[in-house]
């Protein structure tokens, strides 16, 4: 099959524009007073894919092992500050933080290096244009694993305080009385990949495997690539749910086998 | 089992000093919010603090956490369960031990299998103290141990205590009951300020 690739015009994007247009005065009619959220959202879109579309052109260009590596660092260290913002309780001391971002690097490292030496194989391995966007759709899941396991794990301790103190105070260990909620955890940050995972191809179609076909792609190729990336996002949300969750339940404990709640404060 | 804490010094408390001899049953009081909960959860090495403690003079550092809370055990007034029901809260005991507290704290065997949410706040406070007990820890510290229970299962819950004090128990036990202090206690310590006293008759 020959691949067909209908390259979009700028033209073709303001007619999708007009869409909404339809949006914003769809809002102003029914008095939503959304057309302003909606036309800022719109912006950021166009600005922010633009520059990065630009700042990818150019490392697609260089394929630079330190310029690769750099933008690496970089989105490592900003799915880390995503991750705890996206918790209610941190840790006090930058804990949240660290651990958030080094589960990630591990995850996103260990999985991302392997699919790129072992099953993709580019030239060379680190080549940017198949490095970065797998990093990116690795790293996008994995945040989620470690974002709500990290959450789970901090506010059920709080919650069930009076139950583990109990097995404390009879003389458990720590790692017995936290167990069945650490296990819980690990579980709730690895939901949304079993859920992507059983949903596949009947509810959605995955948006990597849409864009490969509308790129001309064979479907049947796409959806090698597809398997393989949820085997990518399975195993890397695994490995960092896994360790966030333990390393915050390593830190909410100390080597008298206490629970150390005082090391957890509310985030503003 | 003599228990000997020296220079214990933690957030609004100490630093302070207790003795607690065999045979001992300590009634410590003093006004609520001065950190009478906090003092025996810093004994029970439950919070952060800094003592010297030992045990029959064994210190308290020589052992991990898990292994001095089994010897010096505390149980809050509120005690947390972690199962559905009471039965796992037992784990570890010997099923005679079991059935024996129970009953002589007015309870059936059937009480293993109780839901724990349906149970009304003087079971729970029973049930907690005879986890505890079927343990043998060689020095208790019971939180306000029968605030929650009516004049006869108190009876009970003193009862035990007397007898666990003879076998060589040390005890040391909250109370706001000037009465239940005076009856049950061999001695009377006060918290006041971060300090303790003991209080002579």
């Amino acid at each position: 099959m020959t691949a067909v690739y209908i390259e979009l015009s700028y033209f073709d994007l303001m007619i999708a524009s007009t869409l909404l247009l339809l949006a914003g005065g769809l809002s102003i009619f029914l008095k939503l007073g959304l057309e302003k959220s909606l036309g800022i959202a719109a912006l950021r879109t166009v600005v922010q894919l633009s520059l990065i579309g630009f700042v990818l052109e150019i490392l697609f260009q260089t394929v630079s092992p330190l310029w690769t590596g750099l933008a690496a660092l970089f989105m490592m260290a900003m799915a880390g500050r995503e991750a705890m913002a996206r918790q209610t309780l941190k840790l006090r001391g930058g804990w949240s933080l660290s651990i958030a971002t080094s589960a990630l690097m591990l995850a996103a490292t260990v999985v991302t290096t392997m699919a790129l030496t072992t099953a993709i194989r580019p030239d060379p391995w680190y080549d940017p244009r198949f490095a970065i966007p797998l990093l990116g759709v690795v790293l996008g899941n994995t945040l989620n694993g470690v974002a709500v396991g990290m959450d789970r794990i901090s506010a059920t301790l709080k919650r069930e305080r009076q139950a583990v103190e109990a097995r404390l105070a009879l003389g458990h260990k720590r790692s017995e009385a936290v167990r069945p909620y650490v296990r819980e955890s690990i579980r709730a940050g690895l939901m949304h990949i079993i859920n992507a995972m059983s949903a596949a191809g009947l509810i959605s179609l995955p948006g990597m495997m849409t864009g490969q076909i509308l790129a001309g792609v064979d479907p049947t190729e796409a959806v090698k690539y597809q398997i393989l990336i949820m085997f990518l996002i399975a195993g890397s949300t695994s490995l960092g749910a896994l360790s966030a969750v333990l390393s915050v339940s390593w830190r909410l404990g100390d080597d008298r086998d206490r629970l150390r709640l005082d090391r957890l404060q509310e985030q503003r | 089992m003599t228990l000997s804490v020296r220079n214990l010094k933690r957030l609004l408390l100490g630093p302070l000093d207790l003795d607690v001899g065999k045979g001992d049953i300590v009634a410590l009081t003093g006004a609520s919010g001065v950190g009478k909960s906090l003092l025996l959860r810093a004994i029970a090495d439950l919070d952060p603090n800094e003592a010297e403690i030992h045990l029959n003079e064994e210190g308290r550092e020589t052992m991990s956490g898990p292994e001095w809370r089994k010897k010096v055990m505390y149980v809050p007034a509120y005690s947390g369960w972690w199962a559905d029901t009471v039965e796992p809260h037992f784990e570890g005991a010997a099923r005679k031990d079991v059935i024996d507290i129970l009953h002589r704290l007015n309870l059936e065997s059937s009480a293993l299998g109780w839901d724990v949410a349906n149970m009304s706040t003087g079971e729970r406070q029973r049930l907690s103290f005879a986890r505890a007990l079927v343990l043998f820890p060689q020095i208790l510290m019971l939180d306000e141990p029968t605030s929650g229970l009516d004049t006869d299962n108190a009876a009970k819950v003193e009862e035990l205590i007397v007898e666990r004090s003879q076998a060589g128990v040390g005890i040391i036990f909250v109370s706001h009951d000037k009465a239940q202090a005076a009856r049950l206690g061999t001695r009377h310590v006060l918290l006041k300020d971060g300090q303790l006293t003991e209080q002579h008759a």
